[in-house]
C-alpha cells in the first residue's frame, strides 16, 4: 500500500492532484479478464507456416558443414533457410542508435558462440513437421574450447568469443576497451583516509521468464508490404531491426504489437520478427516464429550476469572520501543491450551518496553464454545490490549504524555527482529516516536532524580541483565517434581496422603496447587541457568535444538528461 | 494426416470441428474452434496459463488430447461473461489482479472451479486452488484478494 508522508517537502509539492494517490484502472483491462487480449499469437491466418531453428548444443563451435539435405525432403517442409538466405546477416541492436559494432548474425555460418544459438530455420506446415525436420539437419561441429566467466575470458590465451571484439572486451567510444569514470584522485584519498574497506560482489544471470513466450507472426500483405504481429517491447525498434537485417524500407513493413504477455525487459531483442518476416517473403505464406518454454529458458537473452570489486577509502567518522569500482558485465556471446546497461550503470556510480572522489572501470565482457540484455533496471540492479551490501560493510568496519552511515554520506540537493551533474529533489536522508522509524533503528541526532534540503551545495557542488586521469585501456583502430553523432554513416559502412592486438595476447599488454605506464597505475593530474601523451594523442574529453546531438538523443534514452 | 470429428459443448454452445491426429486441446481450441482466451505459456503442464474447464474440473489443455472432450462440455475465459461480466471478471478488474493479462483466462478458471464448489474459500483454499497457475506480473496477492472479494459477494446467497 501506498503511504503518502505529507510532513517532507510539503512546500514543493501539489497536493491538488487528479489520479496520484488515487487508484485507476489498466486501460486494457478489461480484454485481460473476458481473454480477449490480442497477444501476437492470437491472430489466425489460412496457411499458417511454421518456423523452427536448428540449435548449436554446444558452447563455443566452428561450422564446418551443414547438411540440410535430408531436412528439405521431409513431410511438410516448405524451405530450408541458412544464413545466406539472410540478406544483411550480420547485426548489433544498437546500430539502430550508431552505437558499436555488428557483432551477431541471425543464423549463424561459421561459428557459433553460445549453447543453443540458432545456424538453420526450418518452414514447415506444422509445427511438429518443423521439428522433425530439424532433427535431421546435420551439421559437421568442430568444437572450440569455450570460456564462460568474466575474468577468464580476458585473461591471456583465452578463446575469442565474437571476432569482432578480439579481446572478448566492447570498445567505447572507439577509445577504451572498458567505460571510465574518473572524478577526483582516489589514490590519493585512499592515502590519507582512516579505513580502507574492500568487497567483491556479484550476481547470476536472471530469466525475465514471461508467461508468453517471444514470438512473432508475419504474413505477406496487400501492396507488396508485410505485416508482421509481434510480442516485442519496442515495436519501432523492432520495425527498424528487421527492416535493416533484410535491406527493406521500413515503410513495406506493417508492425502490429503493443500487448505483450509479459516482457521485463526480454522483448527487446527483435530476434523473431526479421526471420518470420524473410519466411514470409521467401514462401509468400504466413510465418510464425515463437519459442517454446525451453527456448525461452534456454537461449532467451537474461539479465546478464555482473561482478564487481569496490574499495572505499572512509574517514573514522564514516564519511566514504574515494570510492572505486572495477566491473565485469557478462554480456554473454553477443553485445545486445549490455554496452549500453554499462553506459547507464557507470552513469549511476557511486550510487546515491556525495564521494568527492570516485573511480570506475567497468568492463563489457563477452563469454560463452546466452547473451544478456535488457531486465528492469539492468545496469542499476546489480551495482546497487553491491553498493549497498558494501555500505553496510562499511557501517561494519566504522562501527557505527548503517542506516546512519548511509544518512550521514547520502547525497543533498545542490551536491555534484561525479557524472557532473548536480542532485535535484533528493529524498534519500527522508527514506532512510521512514524506513528507520518503521524497522525500529534508533537514528543518531544528527540522522534524525538531518534532512536533504541542508548542508548540500556550497562546496559540494563544486568539481574537485583535479581528477586523476590515464590512458590504460586505450585501442586504436577504431572510429572515435562510434556513437550518436548525427549524420554518422551508418554502423555496418565503417569497417572495423584489424585490431593491433593477437587476441591471445593479454588485455593488459594489449593497453601497455600504446600507452606505456608504470607498474602502479597511471593517475596523472590533468591539467586543462589534457596533456597529449606520445602514443596515442589523448582523446578529447567528451564534454570538451563540439556539441553531439546523438549523445543527446542516447543521453535522454540513458535518462541522463538535464531535468 | 487423419483428421477426426469432436463434438462438445464450448462455454453452452454445441461445437463440431476436426482435430488433428494427437493435437492437443490448446491447439484445438485455439486454431480449430478459434477460441483463442486459453494461452500457451510452456505446454509442459507447469504454469496453467492454458486452464479450462471441462465437465465442471480443471484441466491443463496442452496435456490433454483433443479428442478427449468428445461429447463433454467445455468452458473457457471467454465464455465467463454472459451478457453481463462475471462477479470474477469484476473483482479482478476491481483489484488490480491483472497486469499483462497472459495468465488471466487460466487464473479466472481455477477461481471459477474454486466457487462454484466451495462458495465460501479460506485463503488457504484460494492459494491452494491457483497454486497450478503462475503469474509473473502482479505476484499473486491481488489475484488471492479478487478472488476472496468475489466470494464475499456471493457469501449472502
Amino acid at each position: 500500500m501506498i503511504e503518502f508522508r505529507k510532513e517532507f517537502f510539503a512546500d514543493e509539492r501539489d497536493d491538488n492532484l487528479n489520479e496520484i494517490g488515487k487508484p485507476t484502472r489498466r486501460q486494457d483491462i478489461l480484454g485481460h479478464v473476458t481473454g480477449r487480449s490480442p497477444y501476437f499469437d492470437d491472430h489466425l491466418f489460412e496457411g499458417l507456416l511454421h518456423i523452427r531453428c536448428v540449435r548449436s548444443p554446444h558452447h563455443h563451435a566452428r561450422i564446418r558443414r551443414i547438411d540440410t539435405s535430408a531436412a528439405e525432403k521431409m513431410p511438410g517442409v516448405m524451405r530450408v533457410l541458412t544464413g545466406k538466405d539472410v540478406p544483411l546477416n550480420l547485426n548489433t541492436l544498437l546500430s539502430l542508435l550508431d552505437f558499436g559494432l555488428d557483432d551477431e548474425p541471425l543464423l549463424s555460418e561459421t561459428k557459433v558462440a553460445y549453447k543453443g544459438e540458432p545456424v538453420v530455420a526450418i518452414i514447415a506446415e506444422t509445427e511438429a513437421q518443423a521439428r522433425a525436420a530439424v532433427a535431421k539437419v546435420k551439421v559437421d561441429w568442430e568444437v572450440l574450447p569455450h570460456v564462460l566467466d568474466v575474468e577468464d575470458a580476458i585473461k591471456p590465451g583465452a578463446p575469442v568469443v565474437c571476432d569482432v571484439y578480439p579481446t572478448n572486451k566492447f570498445i567505447y567510444h572507439g577509445k577504451f576497451d572498458h567505460q571510465k569514470l574518473r572524478y577526483g584522485d582516489v589514490e590519493e584519498a585512499f592515502a590519507r583516509a582512516d579505513h580502507i574497506v574492500e568487497g567483491r560482489y556479484q550476481m547470476s544471470p536472471i530469466e525475465q521468464a514471461p508467461m508468453e513466450t517471444c514470438g512473432a507472426i508475419a504474413a505477406p500483405e496487400v501492396n507488396d508490404r508485410f505485416v508482421c504481429y509481434t510480442s516485442t517491447q519496442g515495436l519501432f525498434f523492432s520495425l527498424g531491426t528487421a527492416a535493416k537485417l533484410l535491406t527493406l524500407p521500413s515503410s513495406r513493413l506493417h508492425f502490429i504489437g503493443g500487448t505483450v504477455g509479459g516482457g521485463f525487459g526480454g522483448k527487446v531483442d527483435s530476434m523473431h520478427e526479421p526471420l518470420a518476416i524473410l519466411g514470409a517473403m521467401l514462401t509468400g505464406r504466413p510465418c510464425k516464429y515463437a519459442w517454446d518454454r525451453e527456448e525461452e529458458m534456454q537461449v532467451g537473452a537474461p539479465r546478464g550476469a555482473e561482478r564487481w570489486y569496490i574499495k572505499d577509502g572512509v574517514m573514522r567518522d564514516g564519511r566514504i572520501i574515494a570510492r572505486k569500482f572495477t566491473g565485469y558485465f557478462d554480456s554473454g556471446a553477443y553485445t545486445r543491450l549490455s554496452s549500453y546497461a554499462i553506459i547507464k550503470g557507470v552513469g549511476h556510480l557511486p550510487g546515491p551518496y556525495t564521494i568527492p572522489n570516485v573511480y570506475a572501470d567497468v568492463y563489457c565482457v563477452y563469454t560463452n553464454r546466452t547473451p544478456a540484455t535488457a531486465m528492469r533496471g539492468f545496469g542499476i540492479t546489480g551495482v546497487d545490490f553491491s553498493i549497498e551490501v558494501h555500505m553496510d560493510k562499511v557501517a561494519e568496519a566504522v562501527g557505527i549504524n548503517p542506516v546512519d552511515l548511509r544518512i550521514l554520506n547520502s547525497y543533498r540537493d545542490g551536491d555534484m555527482k561525479a557524472h557532473r551533474r548536480l542532485a535535484k529533489n533528493c529524498a534519500l536522508i527522508e527514506c532512510c529516516q521512514v524506513v528507520a522509524e518503521k524497522a525500529g533503528i534508533s537514528l543518531s541526532p544528527a540522522s534524525r536532524a538531518a534532512t536533504s534540503l541542508r548542508d548540500g551545495g556550497g562546496e559540494r557542488a563544486n568539481l574537485p580541483a583535479r581528477t586523476a586521469t590515464d590512458q590504460h585501456g586505450a585501442v586504436s583502430g577504431y572510429r572515435v565517434s562510434n556513437y550518436g553523432r548525427k549524420g554518422a554513416k551508418p554502423t555496418q559502412e565503417y569497417a572495423l581496422a584489424p585490431h593491433p592486438v593477437p587476441a591471445a595476447q593479454p588485455a593488459s599488454a594489449a593497453a601497455s603496447s600504446q600507452a606505456p605506464r608504470p607498474a602502479s597505475p597511471a593517475y596523472q593530474a590533468q591539467p586543462a587541457p589534457l596533456a597529449p601523451s606520445p602514443v596515442p594523442p589523448a582523446p578529447p574529453a567528451p564534454a570538451m568535444d563540439t556539441p553531439r546531438h546523438g549523445a543527446l538523443r542516447f543521453s535522454s534514452l540513458s535518462g541522463f538528461r538535464r531535468r | 494426416m487423419a483428421k477426426k470429428p469432436v463434438t462438445f459443448t464450448l462455454n453452452g454452445s454445441e461445437r463440431a470441428a476436426f482435430a488433428d491426429d494427437g493435437q492437443n486441446l490448446l491447439e484445438f481450441l485455439r486454431r480449430g474452434v478459434g477460441d483463442l482466451s486459453p494461452k500457451y505459456g510452456c505446454g509442459q503442464g507447469t504454469c496453467g496459463a492454458c486452464t479450462v474447464i471441462v465437465d465442471g474440473q480443471t484441466h491443463l489443455s496442452c496435456l490433454m488430447l483433443a479428442e478427449a472432450v468428445q461429447g463433454r462440455r467445455v468452458e473457457t475465459a471467454s465464455g465467463l461473461a454472459t451478457g453481463t461480466l462475471h462477479p470474477l471478471q469484476e473483482a479482478f478488474m476491481e483489484h488490480f489482479a491483472a497486469q499483462c493479462g497472459y495468465c488471466t483466462p487460466g487464473m479466472l478458471m481455477s477461481a471459477k472451479v474454486l466457487l462454484d464448489r466451495n462458495p465460501s474459500p479460506t485463503r488457504e483454499d484460494v492459494v491452494e486452488a491457483i497454486s497450478g497457475n503462475l503469474c509473473r506480473c502482479t505476484g499473486y496477492e491481488p489475484i488471492i484478494d479478487a478472488i476472496l472479494a468475489t466470494s464475499n459477494i456471493r457469501r449472502p446467497a
